[in-house]
């Protein structure tokens, strides 16, 4: 952290209110330190996680998404996480035919009482998208229309990339 | 008082839209009774040069179909803008993108490769693409510039108002003109249908299932529809859960599942997302590579889920720099 030109990626993690989020709870409690370039956000369950989410914070300068649930037969709404992999298999797979790496985005259970993987599994995380740099998703355009537009070759030398 | 002035104008398009305005049948002839078209190159001798010389803002409505791909619509599109009181998105392509906006899913290097150098009918041995500019022996030839990327018609200039399909249905657009007519045009930036699903309006609402779960998931062409049962419990990935509403859901009663042309309804920011939670959630499997067997029959996703919307979508375009 010391280094100032070390790519510091910021990572948006949703974690279910009943197992990860309490297990970074635990982390705290436990006073394991992990990488602080994750910002959490609490969710109620893995199944609420609308995969307009991810994409939303990817779009918004995330250069990775963690999704946190409680193990598979462990929901608290007993079968959410199910349904969150389901998407989750799915929009990763989309993610990855648009160009995004697949380590960007990434699900793990995590039980109320794994403090410890919380650390294993942040830390790993921004060590693999600090390889991978920032991610930089094309602008979406504006319009511009108050620009003159006086000859049909005016406009040749722009649209595109921007 | 004069005729309102009325302009329609095609980018980036098929000519679909054009076809849906003839399909206004005989209600085309009170139209064309109660406004005077001022621009329509599809159908009427008009050229830019007639636009280039109205005043600004001279026409009332311009009704602009198409995605922009190339310079000279990008061009057209500001002319129009300039010269248009009201600017009305015509279709999928001009509103979300539509089917050209697929392009974005490849970059113009392969697109130009794939149309002048691979195809399976090509002959190219002095790869020679076209050229925006050409030094003939009578003087300069000029072609408009193919951009890198597809843009909606709201990502080049202002819109004022947006009907969704592809093509837009006939009484969806005769709604919109006679609201024009009479002055009675909603806030701006509404889209001009129904803000519900299109489940809602579908003949076969009743036979979806409460607690819809689909073993496997399959495409048209696998398997002879149940012309009766709601097409999504059948395991065919039918887009109307997301899709916004007023079509009358003419598909599934040609027995094909919805595609999502009518776009996402006010409340979704990226269809394709939403579209894409929408099906993975109904796939009745626990185990990941179970999940991922049923997965692997949704062939191409982004093209599936956002078929009408990339350039409209979140991420614009797939990222080239990998």
């Amino acid at each position: 952290m010391s280094n100032g030109n070390v790519f510091q990626p910021r990572i948006v993690a949703f974690f279910c209110n009943w197992c990860t989020y309490t297990a970074s709870d635990l982390t705290g409690i436990s006073r394991l330190s992990y990488a602080p370039n994750v910002r959490i956000i609490r969710i109620m369950c893995s199944g609420r996680l609308d995969p307009q989410f991810v994409i939303a914070a990817l779009r918004e300068g995330a250069d990775g998404v963690l999704v946190g649930g409680c193990h598979p037969g462990d929901c608290h709404y007993i079968e959410g996480n199910y349904k969150a992999l389901r998407r989750f298999l799915l929009l990763k797979k989309m993610l990855k035919n648009m160009g995004i790496e697949e380590e960007r985005v990434r699900l793990e259970w995590i039980a109320a009482s794994e403090g410890d993987k919380v650390q294993k599994v942040v830390n790993e995380m921004t060590a693999q998208i600090r390889e991978l740099g920032p991610l930089q998703l094309h602008a979406i355009p504006t319009p511009d229309s108050m620009k003159e537009c006086a000859a049909a070759a005016c406009c040749c030398g722009e649209g595109g990339h921007r | 008082m004069s005729k309102p002035k009325v302009g329609f104008n095609w980018l980036a398009s098929c000519g679909g839209c054009e076809e849906a305005v003839v399909d206004l049948n005989e209600g085309i002839l009170t139209v064309v009774e109660a406004v005077d078209i001022v621009f329509w190159p599809c159908a009427m001798d008009f050229k830019k040069d007639d636009v280039e010389k109205m005043d600004d803002g001279e026409i009332d409505v311009c009704f602009v179909n198409g995605a922009i791909r190339t310079s000279e619509e990008e061009h057209v599109s500001k002319l129009l803008r300039k010269k248009s009181k009201v600017i009305v998105a015509f279709g999928s392509c001009s509103h979300t993108g539509g089917i050209p906006g697929l392009g974005n899913l490849k970059t113009r290097e392969e697109i130009m490769d794939e149309a002048y150098l691979n195809g399976m009918s090509t002959v190219n041995p002095d790869k020679v693409y076209p050229q925006s500019e050409f030094e003939a022996p009578e003087g300069k030839l000029e072609l408009p510039v193919f951009l890198e990327n597809v843009r909606c018609l709201n990502q080049v200039i202002d819109v004022d108002y947006y009907l969704p399909g592809c093509p837009p249905p006939a009484n969806l657009i005769m709604n919109a003109i006679t609201a024009i007519l009479e002055g009675k045009l909603p806030p701006k930036g509404s889209v001009l249908a129904p803000d519900k699903a299109m489940c809602e309006e579908c003949e076969r609402k009743d036979t979806k299932p409460d607690n819809m779960l689909v073993k496997e998931l399959k495409r048209p062409h696998e398997m002879i529809a149940d012309p009766e049962k709601c097409l999504l419990a059948q395991g065919l990935l039918c887009l109307g859960p997301v899709t916004r509403a007023g079509c009358g859901a003419v598909c599934v009663k040609g027995n094909m599942p919805c595609t999502g042309c009518m776009g996402p309804t006010s409340r979704v920011r990226d269809y394709g997302a939403k579209a894409l939670s929408a099906i993975a959630s109904i796939v009745d499997q626990q185990e990941e590579d179970e999940i991922e067997k049923v997965l692997a029959t949704v062939v191409d996703p982004e093209g599936t889920f956002y078929r009408y919307s990339v350039p409209a979508s979140l991420l614009h375009r797939r990222l080239t720099n990998v």
